[in-house]
């Protein structure tokens, strides 16, 4: 058991420290690998819930799609001149607090509350992955949403195809 | 702790086959472009060229490691260490093999049993393409920069006709778990046709294989897709910057991927380590007949040798071949051997392509490459896709 706390939390920390540093590098490039470092962090979690296949495509498609378009969105930028641009970031101290609330509030209620919490159990694993289990909850029980958030991407393409050329 | 043992035994002869065999697969590749050129090939150090490998990585090293002022120094140095990393990283779930008893322990040639192996392999081949835009980027230079660019452009766009190539042998298979997709395709029809996904009933992958071969090329970024590297506009694209072992690391990555996608088409497409033929008609006797025809061959030159130097190597090279031949005949070793080396033969068919092609066809424009992409792989494989789903809908077993 202690295998699985000790990488819980070393995962837990990849994670933070990845998304801590996206937001306090200067230099995009050095932001988006952060990014990826706390997305790969992400998919280590998945992996010890045992959901292997959220666990691949979290990889595959943040890490290895989104990821890289971002990537190339940056290069194309350049740095030196966006690295000189006036950081919006004049009112630290005001999200500083927030942050500092919200924490004092998770900590306060689960220190007053942690015996009325029921924390779910990964299910031990199914035979072949869990694979299967998400396909038939994904196309049989949420079949609608699933097929019209489908239709909503779709739509976001093609508008961004037709806001992207000049004439069609 | 017997888990342990024998994973780490096999984890070091892996890695030991896989460097060794990285080291001469460069060798082979000079000598196969070299002969489809009308050329001789590396000839120089040891008899046939056969420790240039050796030399040029012993030059590799001792190479003063240079690091140019201008480039951003973490990512520049991150760069060779990820290609290589992830280059590796696959082959933990890649089988080589069935369930074998060597030594009286029981185990699979095969490092883990992963049961998502094929979305692993996906995932870490979907990463690779950070190395080189790691490195095109980190050189802060203009030519690595657009091949880095160009590199990125290419990969997103056929990992897509690459996984869609991927996914209608694994509706034949109805498992993502390699060892099990290669166990499914068992059998033969008529007693002759192989059950391969390539030929599988009721929906042939021949299509499926033809996608996923365009689309492995451009994924390991090797003639005619070779744009990241194109020389003659591009210097030497993403790794310009890089001298020493640096750049033997991306040199030693390119090669590692080649294999890897050469056994996913292998695993996926050609029934793995199963023979191609029934073992009643003699398809155990072909790795001896194989080794001793070239046993045979190279004593004959070696006999009728022009140089004298030849007539001493070809002979001793003879009787390696024949020592081959001859392990493969022990009975003890029959069973353990067989298909590792069918594996190890179309692997190798395939890598052969991979040469073939290079020292035949010329290097794509950009934008052909990209409108070949979209416009006729990406539709190919939706359709195969669609069509494969339909067959196993409706003709499929339950």
């Amino acid at each position: 058991m202690w295998v699985d706390t000790f990488f819980f939390y070393l995962f837990a920390l990849v994670t933070l420290a990845g998304g801590v540093l996206t937001v306090t590098r200067r230099n995009a490039v050095h932001s988006a690998m952060s990014l990826i470092l706390s997305l790969i962090g992400v998919a280590g979690l998945f992996l010890l819930q045992r959901a292997e296949f959220l666990f691949a495509v979290q990889i595959v498609l943040y890490v290895g799609g989104i990821m890289v378009l971002f990537l190339f969105v940056i290069m194309l930028v350049n740095l030196d001149q966006a690295a000189r641009m006036r950081q919006f970031s004049g009112q630290w101290w005001l999200a500083l607090a927030c942050v500092l609330a919200v924490a004092a509030q998770i900590v306060y209620v689960l220190s007053r509350g942690s015996g009325a919490f029921r924390f779910a159990r990964p299910e031990p694993p199914a035979r072949g992955g869990n694979v299967e289990l998400v396909a038939d909850v994904l196309f049989k029980q949420y079949l609608l949403p699933f097929e019209l958030a489908s239709v909503l991407l779709l739509a976001a393409i093609v508008g961004s195809v037709i806001m992207a050329r000049k004439r069609i | 702790m017997d888990f342990y043992l024998i994973t780490a035994v096999k984890a070091a002869a892996l890695m030991g086959f896989l460097l060794l065999t990285l080291l001469y697969l460069q060798w082979i590749e000079r000598k196969v472009i070299a002969h489809v050129q009308v050329r001789i090939g590396p000839s120089r150090v040891g008899p046939h060229g056969l420790l240039q490998p050796v030399a040029d990585s012993l030059k590799l090293l001792l190479k003063e490691d240079l690091i140019p002022p201008h480039v951003n120094r973490f990512l520049y140095l991150a760069a060779p260490f990820l290609a290589v990393t992830l280059a590796l990283l696959s082959y933990a779930v890649i089988p080589f093999g069935p369930e074998i008893e060597i030594f009286g322990v029981r185990t699979r040639l095969q490092l883990a049993d992963l049961d998502i192996a094929v979305l692993f392999v996906l995932a870490v081949s979907s990463m690779t393409v950070y190395a080189v835009v790691l490195a095109g980027w980190s050189s802060n230079s203009k030519y690595p920069l657009l091949g880095a660019l160009r590199s990125a452009a290419q990969m997103i766009s056929y990992e897509l006709p690459l996984a869609l190539a991927v996914a209608a042998p694994l509706l034949l298979a109805n498992t993502l778990n390699l060892r099990e997709i290669v166990e499914r395709q068992d059998g033969f029809y008529l007693g002759l046709l192989p059950r391969w996904n390539v030929f599988q009933l009721p929906a042939p992958q021949i299509l499926g294989l033809v996608v996923f071969v365009i689309a492995m090329f451009a994924e390991t970024n090797r003639v005619p897709f070779d744009l990241p590297e194109a020389e003659n506009e591009l210097v030497a694209g993403f790794h310009t910057e890089y001298s020493a072992m640096k750049f033997a690391a991306f040199f030693m990555a390119e090669y590692a991927n080649m294999i890897t996608i050469s056994a996913m088409a292998t695993l996926l497409f050609l029934g793995g380590w199963l023979p191609p033929w029934p073992a009643w008609l003699g398809s155990n006797w072909v790795p001896m007949i194989l080794f001793a025809g070239a046993g045979a061959l190279a004593l004959y030159h070696g006999l009728n040798a022009e140089r004298a130097r030849d007539r001493r190597t070809l002979p001793i090279v003879a009787a390696g071949f024949f020592g081959a031949s001859l392990v493969f005949a022990l009975p003890a070793l029959h069973a353990l051997l067989i298909p590792p080396f069918w594996f190890l033969a179309k692997v190798g068919l395939l890598l052969w392509i991979f040469m073939w092609v290079r020292g035949t066809l010329p290097r794509f424009r950009y934008d052909q490459l990209m409108r070949f992409a979209w416009g006729t792989l990406f539709p190919l494989g939706v359709v195969n896709l669609l069509a494969t789903g339909l067959l196993v809908a409706l003709f499929g077993e339950a």
